[in-house]
């Protein structure tokens, strides 16, 4: 009896264990696939632009700077979007509270590729037709400084482009900015919340001053969360950024991000390239293990605390 | 303090009017946000429902240009791929959630071992997608359904390992001591008592993820693949499934008809993965209850 029991607590050891595993291994085994390109280019691959499968000369900056530029986009847009939403679900009551955030979780169970096919036929014309020249002309952004460099020069673009995989980004990752945003609101004590209220404080400042203070830990954990979702996001962006293996020239322009060239190109790659795409590979994971890393250690502190207060 | 002093210096009329705009703000966002998700579902419904007929649900995909294709053989091929992720991830993911609420627990191990788990979820998709490539494809020199499976497996088992966690460490602590009192061994008290009176979090655990995966589209791509045939060789061939399709349908033809397919399809897996998700959730909140 004492054996079998034994059996079993190592076969639960073992099982959890696979996950330790499978982290370490996925890192070995990019790095071991990506050495030829490495030894070739050294760390230049990193901020080199070209891609020339002719000439077997590649270079990481373009996917990089488009990742980052996609990632930044959606987050400007999804924060407020996503700390809004928190606020009005943590503070509404009953079944209403239910109702709102199992809407805003529903977002979350919608397949990339039905956002991808939705940003494709339906926001890529949107976009072009109204929203790209109502932006750049009717708001006038194409003539504050700065406007040319970051609309282009006449402020008309494809529709395609950042700003619209950006947006969608920014739709896909909101509920998980927001789950977690609305635990760390629950965190609060209610006694901190009432104290203030009675102190005569309006809702805006009880929010500012002791809500968001409270929780900023895990308020930043869950932003990194949502990052780390929209850096490694492939199909929406697949088929809303134009593909074209150029540095961001604007928000207006076709680009390509890391996890979009790996999903175009990986199939038919041979030699050098396929080990630059897993050097790109590895990239990726590197940001996103470092997003991870910081989204654990905010989300860790926050629970600590919660210990300390309840 | 400083919310004091720096409410004596601004007028009430100000405070209301930023506590206003706030309240104004928070509604007209959380509208967008499901306006947003309204939008998606009625473009996917409304385009879906037109493409769906019996020979669409019947027939097999055919090669571009040729009429009558279907999406059969991708709803079996997707049915399989996702039931053989199940069938790998579940039961150790289990295992690996039973250690970490009923043995590791605070331990340095356990804290080690969550941390991984949780560095997993946020791994994107499509490099656990190179990952079994490497392992699976170039190994055995073909694609096929079953390197899908494993890769739909490997993102799905960090999640069901923590939610099965979060869901058993709810269990009460009497209810361990009470079993292992009437002398029960651990194995036999965390299957037959704690397991089992947390089975329904389980369940819910494990159709989220569940309904997470099966509309991964990324790490499908180098491994499952596409073909026009039906999976009759899960573990050789190139195995068709419903979101590559979808990507090759709308993204690399020109033609109306494959469009109107894709969106066919797009409904199909929208409607079963919204499926899963509401059942799961109103099921487990009519237990909580």
């Amino acid at each position: 009896m004492q054996r079998a029991d034994n059996t079993f607590r190592y076969f639960c050891f073992a099982c959890a264990g696979i996950a330790g595993l499978l982290m370490v291994s996925i890192f070995a085994q990019l790095l071991i696939h990506s050495t030829e390109t490495w030894e070739q280019f050294g760390l230049s691959f990193i901020w080199s632009c070209q891609w020339d499968p002719a000439q077997d000369d590649y270079g990481a900056l373009p996917h990089i700077a488009g990742t980052l530029l996609t990632t930044g986009i959606a987050l400007l847009l999804a924060i407020p979007l996503a700390f809004a939403s928190a606020l009005l679900t943590s503070e509404s009551t009953g079944l209403l509270n239910k109702v709102l955030s199992q809407c805003i979780d529903l977002l979350a169970a919608i397949p990339s590729v039905i956002y991808g096919m939705w940003g494709l036929f339906v926001l890529v014309p949107i976009m072009q037709d109204y929203v790209q020249p109502f932006l750049a002309q009717e708001m006038g952004l194409l003539h504050l400084p700065g406007g040319a460099w970051l609309l282009g020069e006449d402020g008309y673009g494809s529709g395609f482009g950042f700003l619209t995989a950006g947006m969608i980004l920014a739709l896909m990752i909101l509920p998980y900015i927001s789950a977690v945003m609305r635990d760390v609101f629950h965190l609060t004590p209610a006694m901190l919340r009432e104290s203030a209220y009675g102190l005569g404080c309006t809702r805006w400042e009880v929010t500012r001053d002791v809500v968001v203070r409270y929780g900023i830990r895990g308020i930043l954990g869950g932003i990194f969360i949502g990052m780390g979702r929209a850096l490694g996001e492939t199909m929406a962006v697949l088929f809303v950024i134009g593909n074209m293996m150029e540095l961001p020239a604007g928000l207006y322009s076709s680009g390509t991000t890391i996890a979009a060239t790996l999903a175009n190109n990986f199939a038919e790659a041979m030699g050098l390239q396929k080990s630059a795409l897993f050097a790109l590979g590895l990239l990726l994971l590197l940001m996103c293990f470092a997003i991870q890393f910081a989204s654990q250690y905010y989300l860790n502190r926050i629970s600590k605390y919660r210990g300390d207060a309840l | 303090m400083t919310t004091l002093q720096n409410a004596r210096k601004r007028p009430i009329f100000f405070r209301k009017a930023a506590t206003t705009i706030l309240s104004c703000f928070t509604f007209l966002s959380l509208c967008l946000a499901i306006s947003c998700m309204c939008w998606i579902l009625i473009t996917v419904f409304s385009h879906g429902m037109s493409a769906i007929s019996p020979g669409f649900l019947l027939n097999i995909s055919k090669p571009y240009g040729e009429s009558e294709g279907g999406i059969a053989n991708a709803l079996l091929g997707t049915l399989c791929i996702t039931l053989g992720s199940i069938l790998i991830a579940v039961p150790p993911a289990l295992a690996a959630g039973i250690y970490l609420s009923e043995f590791g627990k605070q331990s340095r191990v356990a804290i080690m071992l969550r941390f991984c788990a949780n560095v997993l979820m946020g791994i994107p998709s499509i490099l656990v997608g190179l990952f079994v490539y490497v392992l699976l494809v170039v190994s055995t020199g073909h694609f096929s359904g079953f390197a899908g499976s494993v890769a739909l497996a490997i993102i799905m088992f960090p999640v069901i390992m923590r939610t099965s966690e979060d869901m058993l460490s709810m269990v009460p602590n009497t209810l361990r001591e009470a079993s292992l009192a009437l002398g029960m061994t651990r194995m036999r008290a965390t299957l037959c008592i704690v397991a089992r009176s947390a089975k329904n979090g389980l369940a819910t655990g494990i159709l989220l993820a569940l309904a997470r995966v099966s509309g991964e589209t990324a790490p499908l791509l180098f491994t499952a693949m596409f073909a026009d045939t039906w999976p009759t060789s899960f573990f050789t061939n190139p195995t068709a499934n419903i979101p590559v399709l979808i990507t090759e349908y709308t993204t690399n033809s020109p033609f109306e008809s494959m469009h109107s397919l894709g969106w066919g399809a797009a409904f199909i897996i929208t409607f079963i993965i919204l499926l899963i998700n509401l059942t799961t959730r109103l099921f487990f909140h009519e237990n909580k209850h």
